[in-house]
């Protein structure tokens, strides 16, 4: 086990390095010179212009940028902001607890709903509860998150006045407030969550329930309620757990739209303005981070897998 | 008492962090740098009104008002601007602001690397001080617009000690001499400023504290005034302004800006210059004639905005009054197309930012041009990229706005100078930049207007070099509890004499 995790482990930089390196190619890809987008409507000075441009080495070529880029970040330099002159890595730590509070709470929201539910279409299959379940999680998938949460602010912010309409104050600051202020969001996202949950945890339960093993657990008079649980669930639920940390890894990357529709100050909506704004290093940034985010839930959901499934470890 | 204790766990959910003295101002973006040398935002120049006061200020009436100087002087033919500020001035750090800090400030937009704003006063030969609230500003040749720039950012005035002491990164802590002081930001979240009781004006701030709050979606900003989580918002779209009438809660400030939209011509830049509408200005003419302005301002912005042909908005003193825009002729435009030999349908490619209201605005002209014989195609780019294809002169006509500055100058020069950055489509015409000069020079204003009059007549009505459509409007909502609101149609938020009751 220990020598797997470290060639796991030891797999991960090479993929890292790729990944790196094809962000930083991708983004000279992208339109717009960084230096005419920074300047905007002041562009009128071609000597300030090629002052940014030697600054920020937009003027060297891409290896040159890559080499330094990347010999900063080894010793935990992400850069600065061009727009803000911030800290990338300070922005990163910043804008993570945000994102991370929202996609754990949209991902229980998610579970809580998704799981039970899949288990239950599965179990009352084609009857009108599986239908009505069914119903509901297309109806989850195909909602679109702004549509939904514009309707939820008008509700609940405008009409009602329960709940702030958007921002954010994190948990440790005012616990009550930070929860008001990520309910509806999280609920946005986790009802995303739960639809894809539901219709995979029902599809893994239909395959488990047919399985020898449950025939062979109900033929020896186990009570119904345990070999959904312990016997077909436990099965069921390999598929279902790469598939939440992959959506948990989708809901960390930022939900972009929803980010910015409550005007949540997270990963999304740095990402998406840092793009709009050419600010390179903030992308750069970002989405290494996001990519070691995503290989780090990969790597647990191996983990997952073998503390669920015990065949595994000696595979 | 359960009902109860729910009920008053909602009211305070609701209420949020809400203080009588915090005025919360939603923006449509989280600004850039807060340092006026390297900022270049237009909601960032917001934030400044609140945190950096500069040398002369704009009034309604667009008249140029002293702020942190006192009185000013021209001196030998208006090339030495005698500049006189306030008594026991300080920065917000507690440090003298003197004639010093005033030399200090206009040298550093003009010495610091990537400055923004050495462009804009870049005329200036040399800053001497005279005493300690006296300076003398001298000029390399008389300028008019010299003046309006220092109501500006590059007019603003920052501490020396915390500009060496931080560099490159004042933007960060900025330290300046406005009625706030910098307490925090939180990218992409919040600017918080606190009342700064040194202000040389305090008598006139009437709130404790000011939170900018950056919300992109205009619908979730507005239901942030709806629901009493902000006390103001920059900016509404015209379609949302009827329901703000209806709520006798909110109120709706309108003024036209200082800018405005048009359509540029791609007249000389490359290959793509060569087309017939690049090449011919009848042809360009006869598609000005298609498009009915005001209909276009009907069907996308509820009939708000101001119809226009020119870059003077209204309230400017160098307006033109008898230049209008042509009313819609197809007769007049098909003749001219037949005039100019075109085959029709002619092709012509109309790039748009990628942006909902734009866009539709491309497909009212697209619809339009076509009853005169255009097949317009619109490209619809994202902004940064429509700009850079825009600089390397890869489209035929570029919808395209600017924000507008209170000098006439930097509507237009920028533009159609033959030189200028601004002019992607590569308009040349040697007696534009002869009168642009001329303009520059002179003082009088009604001079400088007939000056501008003869620029519109060759470079619109004859050379067609671009198509000026309207002056947008600034549409600020806030709260009924708030008064004292000016309007200016710089489309700044000056906080001095409102009041939140």
């Amino acid at each position: 086990m220990a020598g797997w995790l470290l060639r796991r482990i030891g797999q991960i930089i090479p993929t890292l390095l790729i990944l790196s390196f094809g962000i930083f190619a991708l983004q000279q890809l992208m339109p717009g010179d960084p230096a005419l987008i920074l300047a905007g409507e002041d562009r009128g000075d071609p000597v300030v212009l090629a002052q940014i441009r030697a600054e920020l080495m937009l003027d060297r070529p891409m290896w040159e940028q890559y080499l330094h880029w990347l010999s900063r970040v080894l010793v935990g330099d992400f850069g600065f902001s061009w727009r803000i002159r911030e800290p990338v890595g300070a922005l990163i730590l910043d804008k993570l607890p945000v994102t991370a509070q929202l996609a754990t709470m949209s991902f229980i929201i998610g579970v809580v709903i998704g799981v039970p539910a899949g288990v239950m279409s599965a179990v009352w299959k084609d009857k009108p509860a599986d239908w009505g379940i069914n119903a509901i999680a297309l109806f989850g998938i195909s909602m679109p998150n702004f549509w939904l949460g514009i309707m939820m602010i008008l509700l609940f912010s405008v009409q009602l006045g329960w709940l702030p309409p958007s921002g954010y104050v994190p948990l440790w600051e005012d616990p009550v407030q930070s929860l008001a202020t990520t309910i509806m969001p999280a609920f946005v996202l986790g009802t995303g969550v739960a639809s894809v949950l539901m219709r995979h945890t029902r599809a893994a339960m239909l395959g488990a329930l047919t399985q020898d093993y449950v025939r062979t657990a109900r033929a020896k008079g186990v009570a119904e309620r345990t070999v959904i649980a312990r016997h077909a669930l436990r099965n069921a639920l390999v598929p279902v757990v790469t598939l939440g940390t992959i959506e948990f890894g989708r809901l960390l990357a930022g939900a972009v739209l929803t980010e910015q529709i409550f005007s949540i100050p997270g990963f999304g909506k740095l990402v998406v303005d840092a793009v709009f704004n050419r600010d390179y290093p903030v992308v750069q940034g970002v989405v290494l981070a996001t990519a070691l985010i995503f290989v780090a839930l990969s790597l647990l959901a191996d983990i997952l897998y073998m503390l669920i499934n015990p065949r595994l470890r000696n595979a | 008492m359960l009902k109860k204790t729910l009920l008053a766990t909602v009211l305070a959910l609701s209420a949020g962090v809400a203080d009588a003295q915090n005025l919360r101002i939603g923006l449509r973006e989280d600004p850039d740098i807060l340092d006026p040398t390297l900022a270049r935002t237009f909601v960032g120049r917001i934030v400044f009104s609140a945190l950096c006061d500069k040398l002369f200020d704009i009034n309604e009436r667009l008249e140029i008002v002293p702020q942190l100087a006192e009185s000013h002087r021209w001196e030998d033919n208006n090339r030495t601007l005698r500049l006189t500020i306030r008594p026991n001035l300080r920065f917000h750090d507690g440090e003298v602001l003197d004639a010093e800090a005033v030399r200090y400030s206009l040298n550093r937009h003009l010495t610091m690397q990537g400055s923004f704003r050495r462009a804009e006063i870049n005329v200036i030969e040399s800053i001497e001080v005279v005493d300690a609230r006296t300076v003398l500003i001298k000029l390399r040749e008389a300028s008019a617009p010299f003046l309006s720039r220092l109501t500006d950012r590059a007019g603003m005035l920052v501490s020396p000690r915390a500009a060496e002491a931080l560099g490159r990164n004042f933007g960060t802590r900025p330290v300046c001499a406005g009625p706030f002081r910098f307490t925090e930001r939180v990218a992409q979240d919040r600017i918080v400023l606190d009342r700064f009781d040194g202000y040389w004006n305090a008598q006139n701030i009437h709130v404790n504290r000011v939170t900018f709050l950056p919300i992109p979606d205009s619908t979730v900003r507005l239901a942030n005034l709806q629901s009493g989580a902000l006390e103001m918002v920059q900016t509404i779209d015209p379609d949302d302004v009827p329901a703000v009438r209806r709520n006798n809660r909110l109120r709706v400030s309108m003024s036209d800006e200082l800018g405005f939209q048009s359509i540029q011509f791609n007249v000389g830049n490359g290959a793509r210059a060569q087309s017939p509408i690049g090449q011919d200005a009848r042809v360009r003419q006869a598609f000005e004639l298609s498009i009915d302005r005001a209909a276009i301002n009907q069907v996308v912005y509820e009939g708000m905005f101001t119809p226009s042909a020119q870059p003077f908005p209204p309230a400017s003193p160098f307006h033109l009054r008898d230049f209008r825009p042509e009313p819609r002729n197809i007769e007049r435009a098909r003749a001219l197309l037949r005039e100019a030999g075109v085959r029709t349908p002619l092709q012509v490619d109309l790039t748009v930012p990628n942006n909902p209201d734009l866009r539709q605005v491309g497909e009212v002209i697209q619809a339009m041009a076509r009853e005169a014989g255009f097949d317009v195609r619109l490209n619809a780019m994202e902004f940064a990229s429509s700009l850079q294809a825009a600089t390397r002169g890869e489209f035929e006509a570029y919808l395209i706005a600017w924000s507008g500055r209170a000098d006439p100058d930097g509507n237009i020069y920028t533009f159609l100078n033959s030189r200028a950055p601004n002019n992607d489509g590569r308009y040349s015409n040697p007696d534009v930049d002869r009168l642009l000069d001329a303009a520059r020079l002179e003082s009088d204003v009604a001079k400088r207007r007939d000056i501008y009059a003869r620029i519109m007549e060759i470079a619109v009505r004859q050379d067609r070099a671009r198509i000026y459509l309207w002056h947008r409007r600034n549409i600020v909502a806030h709260t009924a509890r708030l008064t004292g609101f000016a309007p200016v149609a710089d489309g700044l938020i000056r906080i001095q004499g409102m009041r939140l009751n």
